[in-house]
């Protein structure tokens, strides 16, 4: 069987500096993958190079054996909190069947099935009571949650979030990676670009450690090791820090 | 005689009520999308920017809406390609290139037999529509709203979640010039009610008006739609009655019915928002 992902020797520039570095990755199916290093170590940018939402210098990536443009009503996309308008006029519910639009195509308005898949999608991550809420009025968990939601029903096999905890508190945070687990169970692959290592080993099947090029890539146990982490952040100080308020 | 009779009585009031009506309801809808997608600076751009196609058309007796479509396409064209490559930032590139549109608009006006039609153009003089102008308004207002009817789903996905829209194939870059397209239909529309310069009071002011009054897309087109249709017909009383120019009056009314949503509108008003901050304040005392 091909797999979910396959990266190989892929370059991305941005503004004229090289950002991503000659990165080969073999994803499974029904693998949890978290993407960690440092800031600036190109973790956003390889996400929206996958996606083709920037140019790739070089290099080639394929999703089950084909192309994105073949695949891409059947992956999903979760983008960072600060790239959406929290002050747009969208309730929860509207949100959510936004996620059924890629399969819908021009022309055709979500009916009555998409709207009761929306709301099961809505109700699968305990957010139903906040249907008729507008966005901007959920807390960062909460918002966190809506768009898990959306991207449930967006019904896709691969599955990209950009730091979907950033902001999140603790009881969202644990709902989001227990249903994360689930979908990945099912057989769905997810990749998700992460911040806070202290986890990482518990929440990922696998883990990608980035810096500009891929460090290390396997078990989820195996990358987190002191040793391997220390050669991506390279000050001692920021990681050990970052350990204590976390560990 | 009242503004009722007057309007059974003469037809240049019929026609200047219908036509008005028709470019406050596609205002309100397209300005919509132009405030929650960040471009109410484009807005005004590519209304600026129709002048010089208004003047060539006329010169050629093509009918102005051609001239004008190609001259604000343009000129978006030109603000993308300035901003995309060059270290100039999309604001400036706007204010460069629809002051240069404007300017050379005003060069070819004045070759042209009289100034009266420059005046025209800039503020618009609704009381003179002539039939086939009523009929071209009516026509582009049917087109703009199947449009915003048809590609809603997707106009309401590429303005609220860009990136989403781009990761699953949607054409975000013709959908904005598309929307562009839409934006010089609904100026041309708009230049005997309320003149080039004032459109984007119609385009920005009713839509921010009903920002202001709901949290759903499809209730906010409404209501912009409908406060756009109100300040038309109101502002068209006002200048009948006091024989003030129709432009100015309509969007006077226009921001009246802003104020009002801004210190009363339930949700966002600043009276009940001071007022709930002082009851949680209270309560927590």
């Amino acid at each position: 069987m091909k797999p979910a992902i396959e990266i190989s020797q892929l370059n991305v520039s941005y503004f004229g500096s090289k950002a991503i570095q000659q990165v080969s990755l073999s994803i499974d199916a029904g693998r949890l993958v978290g993407i960690i290093g440092p800031n600036g170590a190109g973790k956003s940018t390889l996400l929206k190079a996958l996606l083709q939402l920037i140019p790739r210098e070089s290099g080639s990536v394929a999703f089950h054996g084909k192309s994105f443009n073949e695949m891409k009503t059947s992956i999903a996309y979760v983008p960072q909190r600060s790239e959406i308008d929290w002050d747009f006029p969208i309730t929860v519910f509207d949100t959510v069947l936004i996620g059924t639009y890629p399969k819908l195509g021009f022309f055709k308005k979500p009916g009555k099935k998409e709207k009761e898949w929306a709301r099961a999608c809505l109700k699968k991550v305990g957010m139903e009571k906040y249907s008729d809420r507008q966005i901007g009025e959920l807390s960062g968990g909460q918002q966190q949650r809506v768009f898990l939601a959306r991207a449930f029903a967006q019904k896709a096999d691969i599955l990209f979030f950009d730091e979907p905890f950033a902001g999140v508190d603790m009881a969202s945070e644990a709902v989001m990676i227990r249903l994360l687990k689930d979908l990945a169970k099912q057989g769905k692959t997810i990749f998700v670009v992460h911040h806070d290592l202290s986890k990482a080993n518990e929440y990922f099947d696998q883990l990608v450690l980035l810096n500009k090029t891929v460090l290390s890539f396997g078990d989820a146990k195996s990358v987190c090791r002191k040793e391997i982490l220390q050669s991506a952040y390279k000050d001692p100080f920021s990681f050990l820090e970052q350990q204590e308020v976390n560990g | 005689m009242n503004f009722i009779e007057a309007i059974a009585e003469y037809e240049f009031l019929q026609k200047a009520l219908l036509t008005s009506a028709m470019v406050g309801i596609i205002c309100g809808v397209i300005g919509c999308f132009i405030i929650l997608r960040g471009m109410a600076l484009m807005g005004d751009a590519i209304s600026h920017a129709v002048l010089p196609g208004v003047a060539v058309s006329y010169m050629l007796g093509i009918p102005f809406f051609v001239g004008a479509v190609i001259s604000g396409v343009a000129t978006a064209l030109c603000i993308g390609f300035i901003s995309q490559n060059s270290r100039i930032k999309q604001d400036i590139s706007i204010g460069i290139m629809f002051t240069a549109a404007f300017a050379f608009g005003i060069i070819l006006i004045t070759f042209m037999k009289s100034s009266t039609d420059l005046y025209h153009i800039l503020f618009g003089n609704v009381l003179a529509v002539r039939a086939s102008d009523m009929w071209t308004t009516l026509f582009i207002g049917l087109i703009v709203l199947l449009a915003v009817f048809l590609f809603y789903k997707e106009l309401l996905v590429s303005s609220f979640d860009r990136t989403m829209a781009q990761a699953y194939g949607l054409p975000v870059k013709w959908i904005h010039y598309f929307l562009m397209t839409l934006l010089t239909m609904v100026t041309v529309a708009s230049l005997q009610t309320v003149g080039i310069v004032l459109v984007v009071a119609m385009l920005i002011t009713p839509a921010a008006t009903a920002y202001l009054m709901t949290d759903r897309l499809w209730v906010m087109l409404y209501v912009s739609a409908l406060l756009g249709v109100t300040a038309s017909v109101v502002g068209l009383y006002i200048s009948f009655t006091y024989n003030l120019a129709s432009g100015a009056a309509i969007v006077l009314v226009s921001t009246i019915l802003f104020l009002l949503a801004f210190f009363f509108s339930p949700k966002q008003g600043i009276i009940w928002r001071t007022r709930r901050a002082k009851q949680k304040l209270l309560v927590n005392k």
